[in-house]
């Protein structure tokens, strides 16, 4: 096994991680590459020692042909996904003009339920603000007690 | 014999093609897609029928032994995980004929839904673990497009959690394999079992918990299954029905095969607690959910935590219940999902807030609704009752007190929230919402609502199916026993795979 293949797969699968973890689909698509590299690079190494002929007559002494048999598949598989990914971001594209990919329904649901009650208690706390000031102009302790209820 | 093991996936690959070639002609389309599926669903029962009697069915693609090449291994179970999704498929692919009488299709669907069969059949029957994560990607490939082929600004933001979630769950589920490859240097599933047990125990653990996270995140389970209820309701009833039945269920039957072949009761107690987890998240995700649909897919999650807790249990009477639930299960969530569908043909939503007084219009749906419902729940007679039974003496015998209490009170919330459907889409006022009226037009206006009839029978033959498992319990129960006997000490099956 060849320290220099291991790191690169681990940089690959680190810099793969680090571009799936943006919102832009197509930062994510490259990442699947990146770790889909690495993964097929893993295979490889599974199989044997590197330097080692390709399996010729004998089986002694030779490459095992099964991981780039698989290596293979994985490649294959790994370019229709790309495919159906890059398809999708430019689907997204023309639909709203971005590839983000959006929050879930639920956590969307949430985030509109507090802002509505951020807004609200921000409109009573305003409310609250002008009748004091109208009231009562310079009252610094009422002030102070909004500051400390935020 | 021996060789018809692989048809079951060729038939519809090779079916798929054609398919695609006809795609001018939809009435040629819809013949070949029904006449493929209904031989696949006869070759499957002929498997079951010889897996039974005559042991496990064994094809060796090309010739090559099974170390090296590829091998088909069918027993018990494959054979009846294969019949009962097939003849889903065949009831949806139907029922969805019968919906795009009413609506538009695309000339894709008949091609890429047969994709879908083959990819599920394949996993089912393979011996091969990389063969298995190649129907993986050949059903996943498929479910994207199923589920991303209206394209519109919902299923685009749906599709893409799924696909790079799913994409996620490939890349574990490849370096697994790439691991296991490398230090046991097989990947045949009847060589595997032997090898792995020699392995160091750390390794071992590794390699076990990179399988289960990547099978897990198939299955939807505790703390994975997040992207299910997020990316199945977008897409159009047909096709969320046949995800709902059969695309989880396929990373469960993967988990049992890690279960009971590769790494024999190993780290039972972790799956005890996902049980119990995925069982009370996903029934309280249920109940706070407004749409019938999204109630139904927190249900998927909830009911895949009673297929773990019996795979964890072990041993022959807890697998035995396991492969009986699995087996009701696809039915009965499937024709569920077929009455959502009936529904939102009926009045153009499934969210509750606009459904009212469904009973007025049509008993008939109702009674369709209420059956797999209560089966769901596990309401005696039904086949959940005899399913969650089997699970909850297996639990109880082996002195899981606590797992059982949580079983049992997941499955009254199941009913709450059953019942929270039926009290505000079929009971109420029938006086149709003004907005629903609007958006469906003629269909609202018709007090008797019609289906087109390939709808309606493909919904009757799934619940009929349903209450078939409840009549015949016994027998398919004694069928489960073996199926699960054989599992459990694969030393017989393993002899003929590796036998010449």
């Amino acid at each position: 096994m060849s320290i220099a293949l291991v790191v690169l797969i681990g940089v690959l699968f680190a810099t793969g991680t680090y571009s799936m973890l943006h919102r832009s689909l197509t930062r994510i698509v490259l990442g699947v590459g990146l770790i889909g590299n690495g993964v097929n690079l893993l295979l490889i190494v599974a199989g044997s020692r590197p330097g080692l002929p390709p399996i010729v007559g004998k089986l002694t002494g030779s490459t095992d042909p099964i991981p780039q048999a698989l290596v293979l598949t994985a490649i294959v598989i790994g370019f229709a996904l790309q495919a159906f990914l890059l398809a999708l971001a430019w689907r997204s594209w023309t639909l709203d003009g971005n590839d983000d990919v959006e929050d879930d329904i639920e956590d969307r649901k949430i985030a509109d339920r507090r802002r509505r009650a951020i807004r609200t208690t921000e409109a009573a706390r305003r409310a609250e603000r002008e009748r004091q000031l109208s009231g009562d102009d310079n009252q610094p302790a009422g002030e102070a007690t909004n500051l400390g209820a935020r | 014999m021996n060789q018809l093991a692989p048809l079951p996936m060729a038939i519809p690959l090779i079916s798929a093609a054609i398919a695609l070639l006809c795609r001018r002609w939809r009435a040629v389309q819809r013949a070949i897609s029904v006449i493929a599926l209904a031989t696949a669903l006869g070759m499957s029962i002929a498997l079951l029928v010889r897996a039974d009697t005559h042991g496990p069915v064994v094809a060796r693609i090309g010739g090559w032994s099974a170390s090296i090449g590829i091998s088909y291994v069918i027993d018990r179970f494959a054979a009846m995980m294969l019949v009962i999704s097939t003849l889903t498929l065949l009831a949806v692919l139907v029922f969805a004929i019968g919906e795009g009488s009413a609506k538009s299709t695309s000339p894709i669907f008949h091609p890429v839904y047969l994709v879908l069969a083959a990819g599920v059949a394949a996993a089912f029957s393979t011996g091969d673990l990389f063969h298995l994560f190649v129907s993986f990607e050949i059903l996943l490939m498929a479910s994207y497009v199923l589920l991303t082929l209206d394209g519109d600004e919902a299923q685009v933001r749906a599709g893409t959690t799924y696909v790079v979630i799913n994409t996620i769950e490939s890349v574990v589920l490849l370096v697994a394999i790439g691991l296991v490859y490398a230090s046991t240097g097989t990947l045949s599933m009847a060589e595997l079992p032997a090898r792995l047990a020699e392995l160091d125990p750390g390794l071992r653990t590794g390699l076990h918990l990179l399988l289960l996270i990547a099978f897990g995140l198939k299955a939807a389970v505790f703390p994975l299954f997040f992207w299910l209820p997020d990316s199945y309701p977008s897409a159009r009833s047909p096709i969320t029905a046949v995800f709902a039945g059969l695309l989880t269920k396929v990373g469960v039957y993967a988990i049992v095969r890690t279960q009971t072949l590769l790494f024999a009761d190993a780290h039972s107690t972790l799956l005890l607690w996902v049980a119990a987890l995925t069982m009370v998240i996903g029934v309280l995700g249920a109940i706070a959910q407004n749409d019938v649909k999204r109630i139904l897919s927190f249900h998927i999650v909830s009911q895949i935590g009673y297929m773990v807790f019996g795979i964890a249990l072990g041993g022959p009477a807890a697998i035995a219940a396991t492969i009986f639930f699995l087996i009701h299960q696809i039915p009965v969530k499937t024709s569920l999902f077929l009455v959502d569908g009936m529904i939102e043909q009926a009045t153009g939503t499934s969210r509750l807030d606009r459904l009212s007084g469904l009973l007025h219009r049509s008993g008939f749906l109702a009674a369709l609704f209420v059956i797999p419902a209560l089966s769901l729940a596990g309401i005696p007679p039904l086949s959940g009752f005899v399913g969650k039974l089997g699970l909850i003496t297996a639990g109880l015998d082996a002195g899981d007190g606590i797992l059982v209490a949580v079983a049992i009170t997941c499955s009254l919330l199941t009913l709450v929230s059953m019942v929270k459907i039926w009290l505000s889409v079929f009971w109420g006022e029938p006086t149709p919402n003004p907005k629903v009226a609007a958006s469906v037009g003629a269909a609202a206006a018709d007090p008797q609502t019609r289906w087109p009839i390939p709808m309606v029978t493909a919904t009757v033959a799934l619940v009929a199916i349903g209450l078939t498992i409840a009549v015949a319990a016994g027998p398919l129960h004694g069928l489960c026993e073996r199926a699960a006997a054989e599992i459990v000490s694969p030393g017989d099956t393993i002899r003929i795979v590796l036998g010449s």
